[in-house]
């Protein structure tokens, strides 16, 4: 059984000029164990579909619709006080600015402490101490003495490290990690997901990795999830996406990538902008974008359907359309 | 540490030079104390033998310096209207102005902190809004119609408590307080809300827009992620990060109280030293309103030391110079 499913959720911010639907019918599912990709431009949704996870969307934001379901208990529709339980110990949570995720004046040792002792059965002497071993396995150096450091103390690779201590020392199941990298260093990039993803791996532990870095994903990922003006457009192995990228969009994600094996003169760009969301088209979001737009794109909205080996929501793939599709040359 | 306070200390010199050049000045030129001591019947013999006792004789320079002498060991003159040590006379006042300030500012801080913290939290809830309305009117009633309308309502309606007056009072050395009699705490009630009000609502609308801004933070946020309890994440993480610019308002409010309870006590005929001060306007009483200047001068510079050094205790990124681990 999965161990994260989310079903047709939909998140709409209600606004005096109409209610904004920021993510319409997302659904996908975690392994455990498993590195779910979230890739998509800024403003697609890949945020806000793990903000909606743990509970936390930003008011006025809310779920309207859909459920999410953590090892087959729905959990979208918990109180706070029971929800504020998973959150920490089932579901951990990395943010993009360590500059900002750690609170100035508390030192590194009481934060991982307080979660520990919330969430464990344990208590502050043995928090300390666990606290100590987290540091270390996170690779802080002279981890027994930097415990009682303040954050303003650390870098911020180093501090992203404390970050993502704080985040397993629950020992979640399932980690959402909302672009863990974005803000550091490159040459800290790598090292911070590397450390994330073996740590992931030793604790058995999954995760939703969301980012719009494909190298990243490429790296880290099992599957990946490609994210469009709040709708998930295409999903499936990472290597099949990549490679093979089935939905026009991700085929034009995965162009805009310059090969590092040639030198090319200008970098392949997608014509266009992603739509507002109060502006978001009829039928298929990316139409008006799309080279291989046709008219059923406008008016109807593509379902996610088997589209090579990946599951894609474009008509091109409709069984129907086949004649469209070999025209295309997409397939 | 050390050197941080010595540093603050010579920082504070020069503003304390300012202040009694200031008080110095008055006497050149406010007035003149010969003809107000002398009255209206005076020899010019007279004249001239108070002008030299007084040394207004000596050039400007000589006078301010001998000022400046005295005033360091508390030396302030005799009053003009009482005949007797200034020094003497302010430290029988100041107890009861500082036992005033001091209550006032508790109320203020005790009440003020909750009801900032709780109209951040809720911002939408009903009794947010009594408490927001509430905080208009402390804001713009001027104190001595709030000091009048409870008297009107508590001594006069009510007759619960004192219209004016300090109670009895008991003597701890020279320090009198009328903390222990019953009817000094009841004395008090009144002008310490009095004093307070200002100040509560101040604090309360401050407390309040801190925490609706810390609690926007990304370290909030994800205290919240972690799964914290609500009182941790609130009151641990957020209130805790309110607290330098509330401490550095409340620090110069409790300055403010004791330097302009001058209207509450004049209300309430509060035996301090407002009152005096007042008192010493009307009869251009220099030396004790130099005096006075003097006094509230220092008591600004050391409460805003104090707050300094709390800044030091809440902020471990000021604490610059004695980081660890590195």
């Amino acid at each position: 059984m999965s161990l994260l499913q989310v079903q047709n959720l939909r998140v709409e911010f209600p606004t005096r000029r109409g209610t904004l639907v920021a993510l319409d019918d997302v659904s996908f599912e975690i392994a455990p164990g498993e590195v779910l990709g979230v890739v998509g431009e800024s403003g697609a949704g890949k945020s806000m579909t793990g903000a909606a996870i743990i509970g936390l969307l930003e008011p006025p934001g809310r779920i309207a619709g859909g459920q999410v379901r953590l090892e087959g208990r729905r959990i979208d529709n918990l109180p706070y006080e029971e929800l504020r339980r998973i959150r920490g110990r089932q579901i951990g949570a990395i943010f993009q600015d360590p500059l900002t995720t750690l609170n100035p004046l508390y030192t590194v040792g009481d934060q991982l402490a307080e979660t520990m002792t919330t969430h464990l059965p344990i208590g502050p002497a043995e928090a300390k101490k666990r606290a100590v071993e987290w540091l270390e396995l996170v690779g802080i150096p002279a981890a027994a003495q930097r415990v009682d450091s303040y954050p303003h103390e650390f870098s911020g690779g180093m501090r992203q490290r404390v970050v993502i201590a704080l985040a397993l020392c629950a020992e979640p199941k399932l980690v959402v990690a909302d672009e863990p990298t974005t803000a550091l260093d490159v040459s800290i990039q790598a090292q911070v997901i590397a450390l994330l993803k073996n740590l992931a791996r030793e604790k058995g532990t999954a995760m939703m990795l969301v980012t719009h870095d494909m190298g990243v994903i490429a790296e880290t990922a099992d599957r990946v999830a490609v994210m469009y003006a709040g709708r998930i457009i295409e999903i499936g192995a990472v290597r099949e996406v990549v490679k093979n990228a089935a939905h026009p969009y991700s085929a034009g994600l995965m162009g805009s990538i310059p090969p590092i094996s040639h030198r090319v003169e200008r970098l392949q760009a997608i014509e266009g902008a992603m739509p507002r969301l109060s502006a978001i088209p009829p039928g298929c979001p990316y139409n008006p974008r799309c080279p291989f737009v046709f008219d059923r794109c406008r008016v109807e909205r593509p379902e996610l359907m088997p589209a090579k080996a990946n599951r894609a929501a474009c008509w091109l793939y409709a069984p129907e359309e086949a004649h469209r599709l070999q025209e295309s040359g997409l397939a | 540490m050390f050197s941080f306070i010595v540093s603050r200390l010579l920082q504070a010199l020069p503003v304390m030079l300012v202040v009694s050049f200031i008080s110095f000045a008055m006497f050149a030129y406010v007035g003149d104390p010969v003809a107000i001591m002398l009255g209206q019947d005076f020899t010019e013999a007279q004249r001239q033998a108070l002008v030299q006792e007084l040394g207004l004789d000596k050039p400007f320079f000589v006078q301010f310096l001998t000022f400046l002498g005295n005033a360091i060991q508390g030396e302030f003159g005799l009053s003009y209207r009482l005949s007797r040590p200034v020094a003497e006379l302010i430290a029988e006042r100041a107890p009861a102005t500082l036992e005033l300030a001091l209550c006032a500012a508790i109320i203020a801080m005790a009440v003020g902190v909750p009801m900032g913290v709780y109209t951040g939290l809720y911002r939408n809830s009903w009794l947010s809004r009594i408490f927001l309305t509430f905080s208009l009117i402390g804001v713009s009633l001027p104190t001595f119609l709030i000091g009048i309308l409870l008297i009107l309502v508590f001594s006069v309606w009510l007759g619960w408590l004192p219209s004016f007056g300090r109670g009895d009072v008991v003597r701890l050395g020279w320090w009198s307080t009328g903390l222990l009699t019953w009817s000094g705490i009841k004395a008090l009630i009144l002008p310490a809300i009095t004093l307070g009000l200002f100040q509560l609502t101040l604090i309360m609308r401050l407390v309040r827009s801190e925490m609706m801004e810390v609690l926007r933070t990304d370290y909030i946020k994800f205290a919240r992620a972690r799964g914290l309890p609500n009182r941790a994440v609130h009151f641990g993480h957020a209130l805790k990060n309110t607290l330098v610019p509330v401490i550095t308002i409340a620090g110069l409010q409790l300055g403010a109280i004791i330097a302009f309870a001058i209207v509450t006590e004049t209300v309430f005929q509060w035996p301090g030293m407002g009152l005096l001060f007042i008192q010493s306007v009307g009869a251009a009483d220099i030396p004790v309103m130099a005096a006075y200047l003097m006094m509230i001068a220092a008591v600004f510079v050391s409460i805003n030391l104090i707050v300094d050094l709390l800044y030091y205790a809440v902020d471990p990124r000021l604490r610059i110079g004695r980081g660890r681990g590195h």
